[in-house]
């Protein structure tokens, strides 16, 4: 479904993402981890549109949509959430997530009618008519995906929805996202930390330094050298064996 | 909309189309100027406010309107009623041409602010400039007071028509508020990268509503000339004009449906009351400053305390007083 | 084709008026980039100066360049009170608003003048003011040389000073990163309503300078305003030695606008330059970031 092939992206000289590779297929959940630093975020954001590569090539559903501006990616059925959420302060949930709604619709009720579907799928119903600016983080979190969900894309890109969350929220978030997927969405996310992932993902990409260095399973990633190191520091997956 | 609302409105309208049939002719004038600020404000409330693009410079909207109609009618021999609509289309045009190289070039907030005032600045000195526009002497038109000629003789029609212009203009805000449209231009003001994220081409949306701000200033601009038969560059084009227009809007409520008639109120009764005040107190013979330090100063508590201007005075259902969710 | 002689005259005029523009710029640049605010009031701030100047030369008869550290000292303290009392406390948010908040009080401080000192036109009588020298072509008034010439020096004292002070080095740490600042130690609101009065300070002194071969009227100040703001951003907003260049630039540009496009439209040069930067070179000719 998504295909990026040798992705690269600078920023004055320092590689942020140096020829990085990953391939999403329809009904998976997808994680992309790495140390604080690695380019997970200019690496989503490249994707998505909002940088321009230096090189390599994105393939969404067997098209090239490398270099499109993000509201044609959007358009196409990808859709990304910002790891630092952005919620439209002075308006209502409702009116947030009728902005994703509208892409599909220009009529004003039908907008609503989704925003209010797409409210209860993210467990937001009762928060409607709350400002943006007077959410709380768990609740930021979940307008953030409930607006991209608004949008009605088959591909969802998730940064980092769970950072800053508690244990609790944390698995009311992981059971929603399950049920997105269950309705059909495929997702790619983004995730520092390691065990919430782990739950979630099919199959895990490491990104350090701006390189792919492993891919698998979330068992098979957890025993990786390579992949220890990176977040732990050079010997220490020794260590941990000894 | 309670029904409240509803009657408050409908008793304002009535009482709004009975007023010049009761009141002194100077006051009717005066009734005028209101509703004429309340909808360049509007103008300018539509992309400054709804939009977010603050403009300095909405002046160059109004000019090339005024210009353009007034060069037609008195150089071409146009009826300014046929000119009208070529005004406006003209301000689309400045619009769509601002827009497209200030936002081509990713200029946002205060950088926007001041490309346009150097737009209009531009346009001052042209118009200041070039034959075409008769130069600093300004353009008279003729008096030859018949309504098909878009001139009246008494001070009821202007009334009217500019208490008409007001209401088209409420009701293009309020088509905003209902559409899909509006509801992207907040998405923009709010947050630029969430709203492309979502799907929304930013810059074609910027630019429409320019576009759509840049016609409707235009057509402020033929009715205030066709109003006093006169305009210069300094008039059409200056900072002044530019100032009115955003202060009529930040005063009320930028971003909101009655913001700049509100606004308009407001700062129409300050004129009013330092007019008096003048009348009274013989020291202050020069009032105008003297409105404009109060509208400098209300500007300053606006911004600065009162950001939804004095709209959210009236109680709409702020969120504030709402509990948040813990 | 102009006479080279006349070209000449005028690149060397532009830039003898080009030295207090690049007074008025350096406090524009320096308030942007210590505070990161666009003050919209610096040209009304300007004119308020060059009223001070003109009261004390009519009421006190004193020269403007004698009253040159009275009015710099009270420019710098009605700055740093204007931060402290208005600008520092109300500012927050959006940058627009920042912008908003200044013409508010550029709106006040105009009409104010207006009020007080009148529409009228006010000149201040030197005796001096018609001295000049001839070099060729070129007739270079004293007055424009004196001011060309302490605009300079006013210029490398504020360079020496950022650089040697510790209230200068401080400024300058603040500008670069303010949380590192304050953490650091740094009151940071105290250096932030310095770095406004100097910047007021330096209008103080550009109003000493122009006011023996210039008038003013209460709409001076936005006749400096985009002249001030085009120096600024043509420079690279937060440039001093682009501000510097910038305003010989400008100088010289309404100089030789004026000689060959005429009073009238020889003012589009600045208008133009300001919006073709904007468009197309956002960062200034020496600026380093956007």
């Amino acid at each position: 479904m998504l295909e990026v092939t040798g992705l690269s992206k600078s920023f004055g000289g320092l590689k942020a993402v140096d020829g990085a590779s990953l391939t999403v297929n329809a009904g998976e959940i997808v994680g992309l981890i790495g140390p604080n630093g690695a380019g997970k975020t200019t690496l989503f954001a490249a994707i998505a549109g909002f940088h321009k590569p230096d090189g390599g090539r994105i393939a969404f559903e067997g098209n090239d949509i490398t270099g499109l501006p993000p509201h044609k990616i959007c358009a196409a059925g990808m859709v990304r959430t910002f790891q630092i959420t952005q919620p439209f302060a002075k308006i209502t949930v409702r009116e947030n997530i009728m902005v994703g709604a509208y892409l599909a619709t220009s009529d004003r009720r039908a907008a609503a009618a989704k925003a209010e579907a797409v409210a209860a799928q993210v467990g937001m119903a009762d928060q409607l008519d709350q400002r943006g600016a007077d959410l709380t983080v768990a609740a930021r979190k979940r307008l953030e995906l409930a607006r991209a969900l608004a949008t009605g894309p088959r591909l969802l890109l998730l940064d980092e929805v769970m950072a800053g969350l508690n244990p609790t929220e944390i698995v009311e978030i992981i059971q929603i996202i399950q049920a997105i997927r269950a309705s059909g969405v495929t997702i790619l996310l983004i995730e520092h930390v390691m065990q919430a992932v782990t739950s979630l993902a099919e199959r895990l990409y490491v990104l350090n330094q701006g390189r792919m260095i492993a891919e698998g399973t979330p068992a098979a990633i957890a025993e990786n050298t390579m992949v220890v190191e990176a977040y732990l520091g050079h010997g220490a997956a020794k260590v941990l064996r000894a | 909309m309670s029904s409240r609302v509803k009657m408050l409105l409908a008793i304002g309208f009535l009482a709004a189309l009975a007023y010049p049939l009761v009141v002194p002719n100077y006051l009717v004038t005066v009734g005028m100027l209101m509703f004429f600020a309340a909808f360049i404000g509007q103008s300018w409330n539509i992309a400054g406010g709804f939009a977010g693009q603050t403009s300095f410079g909405h002046a160059v909207f109004f000019g090339v309107g005024a210009y353009t109609s007034t060069i037609l009618h008195v150089s071409y021999g146009w009826n300014p009623w046929l000119a009208w609509p070529v005004a406006m289309a003209a301000g689309a045009v400045v619009g769509w041409v601002i827009a497209v190289l200030s936002f081509r070039a990713g200029l946002r907030g205060s950088y926007f602010a001041l490309i346009t005032l150097a737009f209009a600045e531009v346009f001052r000195i042209l118009a200041n400039s070039v034959p075409f526009t008769h130069g600093g002497l300004g353009m008279l038109i003729r008096a030859d007071i018949r309504p098909a000629n878009f001139q009246f003789g008494n001070a009821i029609w202007p009334y009217y028509v500019a208490f008409a212009l007001c209401l088209v203009s409420l009701f293009i805000a309020w088509r905003l508020t209902q559409s899909r449209f509006g509801a992207r231009l907040v998405a923009i003001r709010e947050n630029e990268d969430a709203a492309r994220a979502l799907g929304i081409d930013v810059f074609a949306e910027k630019v429409k509503v320019l576009m759509l701000s840049g016609a409707m200033c235009a057509a402020g601009g033929t009715f205030y000339a066709q109003k006093y038969l006169y305009i210069d560059p300094n008039i059409a084009f200056g900072i002044d004009k530019s100032v009115e227009m955003l202060l009529v809007a930040m005063v009320g409520g930028a971003g909101t449906i009655f913001g700049p008639l509100i606004g308009a109120v407001a700062l129409t009764g300050i004129n009013e009351l330092t007019r008096w005040a003048a009348a009274v107190i013989p020291a202050l013979k020069n009032v105008q400053p003297l409105s404009l330090i109060v509208y400098g100063i209300m500007l300053i508590l606006i911004v600065a305390r009162l950001p939804d201007g004095l709209m959210s005075l009236f109680g709409r259902p702020s969120s504030k007083a709402k509990p948040r969710h813990a | 084709m102009f006479d080279p002689q006349i070209l000449i005259a005028g690149v060397l005029n532009g830039l003898l008026a080009g030295g207090i523009y690049v007074l008025v710029a350096v406090g524009l640049t320096l308030i942007y980039g210590v505070l990161h605010i666009i003050n919209f009031a610096h040209g009304s701030l300007l004119m308020l100066a060059m009223y001070a100047v003109f009261f004390l030369w009519r009421l006190s008869g004193i020269d403007p360049y004698l009253a040159l550290p009275i009015v710099v000292a009270g420019s710098f303290v009605f700055g740093y009170l204007l931060y402290r009392g208005l600008i520092g406390r109300l500012s927050h948010g959006r940058d627009e608003n920042i912008l908003l908040l200044t013409l508010g009080v550029s709106i006040v401080i105009d009409n104010a003048a207006l009020l007080f000192f009148g529409g009228d036109t006010q000149t201040v009588e030197v005796p001096y003011a018609g001295d000049a020298i001839e070099i060729g072509a070129a007739f270079l008034p004293i007055p424009k040389l004196i001011s060309f010439g302490a605009a300079l020096l006013i210029c490398l004292v504020l360079g020496l000073f950022m650089a040697r002070t510790d209230t200068g080095k401080a400024i300058r740490a603040v500008a670069r990163e303010r949380q590192g600042a304050r953490l650091a130690g740094i009151d940071v609101e105290k250096i932030f309503a310095i770095s406004y009065g100097i910047g007021i300070a330096c209008l103080g002194a550009a109003a000493c300078l122009l006011m023996p071969t210039f008038y003013v009227t209460p709409q001076s100040g936005y006749a400096f305003v985009l002249v001030a703001f085009t120096t600024v951003v043509l420079g690279g907003m937060g440039s001093f030695v682009g501000a510097a260049i910038g305003g010989f630039l400008i100088g010289v540009t309404e100089s030789l606008g004026g000689l060959l496009l005429g009073e009238q439209l020889g003012q589009i040069g600045i208008s133009l330059i300001f919006i073709l930067i904007l468009l197309f070179k956002p960062t200034g000719l020496f600026g380093s970031k956007a």
